[in-house]
């Protein structure tokens, strides 16, 4: 079935939605623009019911330019529920904000743009995904457009993602230019039969560099602690969680489906890469002051740790990943839920605000506390389980860097719970209690209960990623 | 239908008080009496649950030779380079576990309503009622649990709120103190439970109770002898702690600090016979190792004469019922020891009851003195607490061993089987303690309830929520014990190790001699406490014997022990490690902490928020990992350098 479109139902569904919303925000009332939010979620979930019955089904479109396997529904997943969590956790911030329309449908095609590259099979349409995230990205990160700060990381962003851009499509023609292909198996399958050329090798570095841009690996990761403090939280909270998610998606596809036969010239460098990710994140988080800065920092760290899955470019190192990523997902957005709350009522994003939060809102104290702990891998969280996965495959080989990853989450112990700190220790300036309106307190309440679940019944989650990163190797 | 129901969700029967407990905790702790609600209700149904389980097994045959386990996976452990070990969550039922969940259940509700009474007006009242309920969940976890690890975790948990709930008034430095006792002398010994585990996860490679127990069966292609000796001495040391054998029954006297309804839940018939119930399950285990069964039999029959040689001369009445609880779990332990699953289980199932009962009955008369604790302060008790008073003598002729009392025969049935297995010495030992077990606990009731009344004293008969219990626990003092009688031991059918033990021949001696001994304790106790009206007698023996009564009364002085021993070597070496700690340790840690934060402060300095110092940073990044590449790869070096194409 070369054209079966069928199987691109579930983007043209979100495609739809995004138009949807736009339409509906342009006729619409201003005093009903409020509704957009819900829409949005009831219309994302729709489509992530939808993205389930994908689940089994193994194909592609137009000559496998577009693959539809249990990994790329896994990720489309992963992005959805990630969008339906974020839109809940801003829908008060972006009425106060206004500009309800641009936001929601612009989120929705960051959200498409995330699942073109989760089904990417050639270079064209991995290009195409990841620009229409980007752009889409960048036009959220200003968007608080009468503030010189998030106008300010804006422009940071499209320059340096522009950047990274082009050395990744420089990378991308190096390969194409060898190999003659641009199809991600097809140029696997050439790769493994042909010897080694030092040009091969140069567009790997470009490649690395490009995705490492976009997962803020070291040292490419410069611009995502400004960028993540100036923009509008939840837009942070979505940057973090699935530009970043998308980008491995994509990075675990290229790397382990078309560059396996150069393992070995590649497997060292990951692994440096990800040691050094995972120490500058973790050490420059130490000092910071601002909540949003420390948690760009830690998810700095987290994608070092993420990185480690690929290193043996092992079905257990994309099970791995696959697993970390989705919970990281969860501990991301229940943090940077209670940030931009926090900053709703407050306006600060200062660490030292948070004092006495326990007794402001318990709730919030708690879900941050349960997100950071699992981020610093404290069983029996599901950060902890998720770090076993991924280091438990590189133990043998590496096992410097399994050390590596221990100290650091030590070290990492250590900013996590300077912040629990200050919310349960110290008296709260302004005592006021908070009262966490509904679709916050829904986003909260999912992101700690799934990370609890995991931590405690990791057994279904694995299984599920199981199934998927066992279909990666079937196209 | 409901009888399948229960069968196939035992696991509602921990959920229910787990949830109870949670409710209480975060929506329920303001409204009291919701708490109290919630929490008996939830303990009800399980219980409800818990008996349509039971009958059920015990109505099935099959469930007798193959347990009916079901489980979920919870996780997957792959090592490289191991073979992977899969770790599940289940229930196991068969007619022990089934016995023990009706058990547990049952006394935990009556003991939660009667503490409905006993806790009134305490301010912590909610609380109290969220502990119990985390305690029972904790409790019946363990009993159904289907596999090593989880078993171990509601070990822990029931140590936990056996913590929580002996400090409940922790206002009071003593039950702190007592609290902290307890916790720490069960984690000294669950250390070596713990270690008795990975061991045996190591060598036979599964945590799986069914599965351990046919792998154990033919031992001998995965280890060797000794290895299983050392294995089951490291599971035993478990029990020892919790279940108040000596050397490591310390904690039990002082954990009597706690309210009374726990001493009755925890102390008495559910958690200390957890260590029991342990040595039980894995008597596959120790049943390969004639020593290991040797220790457990010769620790349980030392551990009932210890204990019985204290009880006799103790004066508060819930420390004399501590060391009573000891001294019957050495029972449990001796049978457990000559082999005899049946016999251990039954005395646990009996001595659960009238245990419970007197235990309540105590704290019913603390209740009405105003925690008047002293025996020797009571008196006369029984004009005006009728109810109390006949119900503790019911449970004294219970554990006196007085037919057809629920004691005699599970106490009769140990003794039997310790002859049969020729064990003498152990059996004179057991006899001796029976003998002093009647008689301490008869001196008990002579001093409280019978005797002159004290002017001082105003007692009054309690609550009918208290009352209830009493007497419901009292019925089963009286009965729960003709299920193991020789002429028709329905219990011996359904519990058993092994093969099923037809005891044919009543022991007709044995029988007569132990209900001989009892009555005997029982008439000293009488002359000695109540027919001397000034005892005179008493008071003369303990002038004569004045060093051995002191021994006695100051429990041989093992605390004593145990404080010289921590003040010496435990605070000596202390000190020693902390001038290392001091030095060495923190000078480390706080040197990498500095360097931490300093290289954070370093690398912060980079991030300029200069666009153009990014764009170096990266293309430098980019030009970096070209670097590496060349070098770090195994050929690429040479590729690039040689300029091989």
């Amino acid at each position: 079935m070369p054209f079966d479109t069928s199987l691109l139902s579930i983007e043209m569904l979100t495609a739809a939605l995004g138009l949807a919303v736009l339409i509906l925000g342009i006729i619409s009332p201003a005093s009903a623009k409020k509704g957009l939010g819900w829409i949005t979620v009831i219309g994302l979930l729709g489509v992530s019911g939808a993205a389930i019955g994908f689940w089994g089904t193994q194909g592609s479109v137009y000559s496998g330019m577009y693959l539809v396997d249990n990994y790329a529904t896994f990720w489309k997943l992963t992005f959805l529920v990630a969008a339906v969590l974020v839109v809940l956790g801003s829908m008060r911030y972006v009425d106060n904000l206004g500009g309800q329309t641009e936001y929601y449908s612009t989120l929705i095609f960051a959200t498409l743009g995330m699942m073109v590259m989760a089904s990417a099979g050639d270079f064209i349409t991995l290009f195409m995904g990841l620009e229409l995230m980007t752009i889409s990205f960048i036009i959220l990160v200003c968007f608080r457009k009468n503030e010189s700060k998030s106008v300010e990381a804006g422009i940071k962003y499209i320059l340096l993602a522009s950047m990274s851009s082009a050395v990744l499509l420089y990378g991308l023609s190096l390969i194409y230019g060898l190999t003659g292909s641009i199809n991600i198996y097809e140029v696997g399958r050439i790769v493994a039969m042909n010897p080694v050329s030092p040009a091969l090798i140069l567009g790997v570095v470009m490649l690395l560099a490009g995705f490492g841009f976009k997962i803020s690996a070291v040292p490419f990761h410069m611009w995502s602690p400004d960028v993540y403090e100036g923009a509008p939280t939840p837009v942070t909270a979505f940057l973090a969680v699935g530009s970043k998610a998308a980008s491995l998606a994509i990075l675990l596809r290229v790397f382990v489906a078309a560059l396996p036969g150069i393992w070995e010239h590649w497997a060292m460098v990951v692994a440096i890469l990800a040691g050094v990710t995972i120490i500058v994140g973790n050490l420059v988080a130490i000092p910071q002051d601002n909540i949003k800065r420390l948690l760009a920092y830690s998810s700095i760290a987290q994608a070092g740790y993420i990185l480690v899955g690929l290193v043996t470019a092992t079905e257990a190192g994309i099970k791995g990943v696959m697993f970390y990523a989705f919970l990281y997902v969860f501990a991301t957005l229940g943090a940077f839920t209670v940030a931009t709350y926090f900053y709703n009522i407050t306006g600060s994003d200062k660490i030292k605000d948070y004092a006495g939060l326990s007794q402001r809102s318990p709730l919030m104290a708690v879900v941050m506390l349960v997100a950071m702990l699992s981020m610093a891998g404290i069983p029996p969280l599901a950060g902890f389980v998720g770090k076993f996965y991924l280091f438990t495959t590189i133990v043998d080989n590496y096992l410097w860097l399994a050390f590596i990853g221990l100290i650091m989450s030590m070290v990492s112990v250590y900013y996590y719970l300077r912040v629990a700190l200050v919310m349960y220790r110290d008296e709260p300036a302004d005592s006021t209690p908070i009262k966490v309106s509904s679709p916050v307190a829904i986003t909260l309440v999912v992101t700690m209960l799934v990370t609890l679940i995991i931590g405690v019944y990791p057994g279904p989650l694995s299984e599920v990623v199981n199934a998927a990163a066992h279909s990666f190797f079937l196209q | 239908m409901l009888v399948e129901f229960a069968l196939h969700h035992a696991w509602l029967v921990p959920l229910l008080p787990a949830l109870a407990f949670l409710i209480i905790v975060f929506l329920a702790r303001p409204w009291p009496k919701l708490s109290a609600f919630i929490s008996v209700g939830g303990m009800a149904t399980a219980c409800f649950f818990a008996t349509l389980a039971a009958y059920g097994v015990f109505t099935n045959h099959q469930y007798t030779e193959h347990p009916l386990v079901y489980a979920a996976r919870w996780l997957t452990l792959g090592l490289p380079g191991m073979p992977e070990l899969q770790i599940n969550v289940g229930v196991q039922l068969d007619p022990t576990s089934a016995m023990m969940l009706f058990m547990v259940s049952f006394i935990a509700t009556f003991i939660q309503l009667y503490s409905v009474g006993y806790m009134k007006g305490d301010p912590g009242f909610s609380v109290f009622f969220s502990y119990l309920s985390l305690f029972a969940a904790s409790m019946l976890l363990l009993v159904i649990s289907s596999n090593l690890l989880q078993m171990f975790i509601a070990w822990e948990l029931v140590g936990l709120c056996s913590y929580l709930l002996i400090g409940f008034y922790s206002h009071k430095i003593s039950a702190r103190e007592a609290a902290k006792k307890a916790f720490v002398t069960c984690r000294v010994a669950d250390f070596g439970l713990l270690l008795g585990i990975l061991g045996l996860v190591i060598t036979f490679g599964t945590l799986d109770l069914v599965e351990l127990s046919e792998r154990v069966a033919n031992f001998r292609e995965y280890t060797t002898f000794g290895t299983m000796t050392l294995l089951a001495i490291l599971v035993f040391i478990g029990p020892i702690a919790k279940s108040g054998q000596f050397p490591l029954h310390v904690w039990l006297p002082d954990a009597m600090e706690g309210p009374t309804p726990v001493s009755a839940l925890i102390h008495a018939a559910t958690m200390v016979v957890a260590g029991v119930y342990l040595v039980g399950r894995m008597l596959f285990l120790f049943h390969e190792v004639p020593v290991a069964m040797d220790l457990v039999a010769i620790t349980g029959a030392f551990t009932a004469l210890f204990a019985a040689t204290i009880a006799i001369t103790q004066r508060e009445i819930k420390r004399i019922l501590a060391y009573s609880t000891v001294s019957q779990l050495g029972y449990m332990m001796l049978a457990l020891g000559v082999g005899s699953l049946t016999a251990g289980m039954f005395h646990m199932w009996t001595h659960a009851f009238f245990k419970a009962l007197m235990f309540l009955g105590a704290g019913s008369v603390l209740h009405a003195l105003h925690h008047k604790a002293d025996v020797w302060e009571m008196g006369g008790l029984v004009k005006k607490m009728p109810i109390t008073s006949w119900t503790f003598v019911i449970g004294g002729l219970a554990i006196a061993g007085i037919p057809p009392f629920a004691g005699f025969w599970s106490k009769d049935e140990i003794l039997v089987v310790t002859l049969n297995g020729g064990h003498y010495i152990l059996y004179a030992m057991a006899a001796f303690t029976a003998f002093l077990t009647a008689f301490y606990m008869w001196r008990l009731i002579f001093l409280a309830f019978y005797g002159e009344e004290k002017p001082e004293n105003h007692p009054h008969e309690s609550p009918w929520t208290m009352c209830v219990p009493l007497i419901v626990l009292a019925a089963g003092a009286m009965t729960v014990g003709l299920l193991g009688t020789p002429w028709n031991n329905i219990w011996a059918e359904w519990i058993f190790f092994g093969e099923a033990h037809h005891s044919g021949e009543i022991a007709w001696g044995a029988m007569i001699s132990s209900a001989v001994i009892a009555v005997a304790g029982i008439y000293l106790a009488y002359t000695l406490y109540l027919k001397d009206k000034e005892k005179v007698k008493v008071k003369a023996l303990a002038e004569r014997y004045k060093s051995l009564y002191n021994l006695s009364f100051n429990k041989y002085y093992i605390d004593e022990m145990y404080l010289w021993f921590n003040h010496t070597m435990v605070d000596g070496s202390a000190k020693l490690f902390y001038l290392f700690d001091i030095y060495v340790v923190d000078g480390i840690v706080n040197g990498l902490g500095g360097f931490g934060k300093l290289s954070g402060e370093g690398l912060r300095v980079l991030q300029t928020g200069r666009l153009q110092n990014y764009a170096l940073v990266f293309f430098l990044g980019v030009l970096a990992i070209a670097v590496l590449m060349v070098f770090a790869g195994p050929s690429t070096a040479s590729l690039v350098l040689g300029g091989v194409m």
